[in-house]
């Protein structure tokens, strides 16, 4: 079973690189290039290095935003779910954030905290911790009563039904909220980087687009597509490390 | 033969001590009223239903006596001592079984152990003696959802022995099981009330299922909430399980007790 998931995941992801490869032969246009060539584009830029010098440069807001997004996302989420005043303080300021059109805002960015990484990873932030947020006190909202009630005749403290309760019954919910924030963050990492200053894997993708090296700027996308799924997966192994059950599925009634 | 009598004459035949007591309560939603001015009495070691239409506030009577609601005026004691919140003088069942989906019947049943603070291999322990006397021994590595309803609300009714306490509340613990699961679980029933000496408080809308299992039947009516009558069925329950559906006391009680509510069900 375990394998024939994994055999029919690979099976996906060799048909769009198989698609890839005819549209670029066809080709759909001049500046897509082919899989083949994106492909060795990839391997000549991390073989010479400049790869590595590109993510250790565009890892770093990305990591900081998305931990920090996380972190706060998960606390203020938890807060605005259990309670009502938080609810009113905090909810329309993350809906705005979600809202809002973040590439237009990046000029007011840079006058307030200039081209440096403070920038860069409030993009992420932007990007990242709304969904997280609305995610997090969402489920915390939708825990189901008759649980809660449970704890409390049990004898549980508030902070036994928050620990042992309230946060593993939307744990799932949360987690895909985290799904969304991060895989958001990796394309506001990007987008700081087009936007912003180009640095890293945003400066291969500008001066390859520059100098119609278009292998090379599919490389750098396709490299951060790859990264970012496989960040997601390292999320899901941890989420079931955390919370077994979630795997089992749910009971509804 | 049926045994109606009226509330103040039933109480002082009792002899039993009485285990949980509830007077003058009222419960106000706003400008609704759940509850008026309601008193009852549960005798120890006794089963009691409250049975009504719904509506009545027989829920919100029973989660008054849990701790889980406040109310508006009046008190609950129980064993002598007043109600504020929950205790571990009280256990809860759950309409909705309300299992833990993320834990195993074993965490799920030590639950109420662990939160009043016994240790691990302690409670385990504990919580596999009663879920081998539910009849769910094998199952205490599995999840909820790999159970059926009636096998759900067994694990719910282990946990809820599991902690011991002196009063049982049951809320409609048998609605959401399937006929047969359920009829099994009245007869199962019957014998807990009468191998452990604790006080059971039943919420049911089934007016067989009360007569069959209830040393003593609070009828609840609405609007406002009442009290209306007090059953206490004689003769049947010493007949044993299986003649307890052909006598003619419980059937003479299920027919009163339908002729009095049945102008209050829509």
């Amino acid at each position: 079973m375990q394998n024939r998931a994994f055999i029919l995941k690979l099976f996906s992801a060799f048909a769009l690189c198989f698609a890839w490869e005819i549209a670029g032969r066809v080709p759909i246009s001049y500046a897509f290039p082919t899989f083949l060539e994106s492909m060795s584009a990839l391997m000549q830029m991390t073989a010479d290095g400049r790869l590595f010098e590109a993510y250790a440069e565009t890892l770093r807001p990305l990591i900081i935003g998305i931990a920090i997004s996380a972190v706060v996302g998960i606390i203020v989420g938890l807060w605005v779910g259990l309670s009502q005043f938080f609810d009113w303080l905090f909810s329309p300021i993350f809906i705005v954030m979600q809202a809002a059109p973040l590439a237009a805002l990046i000029p007011l960015l840079v006058l307030a905290y200039g081209i440096g990484l403070t920038s860069k990873v409030i993009v992420v932030c932007i990007m990242a911790m709304p969904v997280i947020v609305l995610n997090t006190s969402g489920a915390v909202k939708n825990t189901p009563e008759s649980l809660k009630e449970m704890g409390i005749s049990f004898l549980a403290s508030r902070l036994s039904v928050i620990s042992r309760i309230i946060i593993p019954a939307a744990s799932p919910v949360i987690f895909a909220g985290l799904r969304l924030g991060i895989s958001a963050g990796f394309i506001g990492a990007i987008l700081a980087e087009l936007k912003i200053t180009p640095t890293g894997v945003g400066d291969i993708i500008t001066y390859s687009r520059s100098i119609a090296d278009y292998p090379s700027m599919y490389a750098a996308i396709f490299s951060i597509i790859v990264l970012s799924v496989l960040f997601l997966n390292l999320l899901d192994k941890v989420e079931t490390l955390l919370f077994k059950g979630n795997e089992r599925g749910y009971v509804s009634d | 033969m049926s045994q109606i009598k009226n509330v103040d004459e039933d109480l002082q035949n009792l002899e039993k001590p009485i285990a949980v007591s509830v007077d003058n309560i009222s419960k106000n939603y706003g400008n609704v009223e759940a509850l008026k001015d309601m008193s009852l009495k549960f005798p120890k070691g006794e089963l009691t239903s409250l049975l009504g239409p719904s509506g009545c506030g027989k829920t919100t009577l029973l989660k008054i006596i849990a701790g889980l609601l406040e109310p508006s005026s009046g008190t609950v004691t129980v064993n002598n001592k007043r109600v504020t919140g929950p205790g571990t003088d009280r256990a809860f069942v759950f309409q909705d079984f309300a299992l833990m989906p993320w834990a195993s019947v074993l965490k799920n049943v030590s639950f109420g152990l662990e939160m009043r603070g016994v240790e691990k291999t302690e409670r385990e322990g504990i919580a596999q003696n009663y879920i081998k006397e539910v009849g769910l021994q094998g199952f205490e590595n599995s999840f909820p959802h790999e159970l059926s309803g009636g096998m759900r609300q067994r694990v719910g009714l282990a946990r809820a022995l599991a902690v011991d306490a002196d009063v049982l509340l049951m809320d409609e613990p048998f609605s959401a099981v399937d006929e047969q699961t359920r009829r099994k679980f009245q007869e199962d029933l019957l014998q807990l009330v009468e191998s452990k000496n604790k006080t059971f408080i039943f919420v049911t809308h089934s007016i067989e299922e009360a007569v069959y299992v209830s040393d003593q039947i609070a009828i609840l009516l609405p609007r406002p909430s009442r009290v209306s009558e007090i059953i206490r069925p004689s003769n049947f329950r010493a007949k044993g399980v299986d003649a307890i559906r052909r006598d003619s006391e419980y059937l003479d009680i299920v027919d009163d007790i339908w002729t009095s509510l049945r102008s209050y069900v829509e």
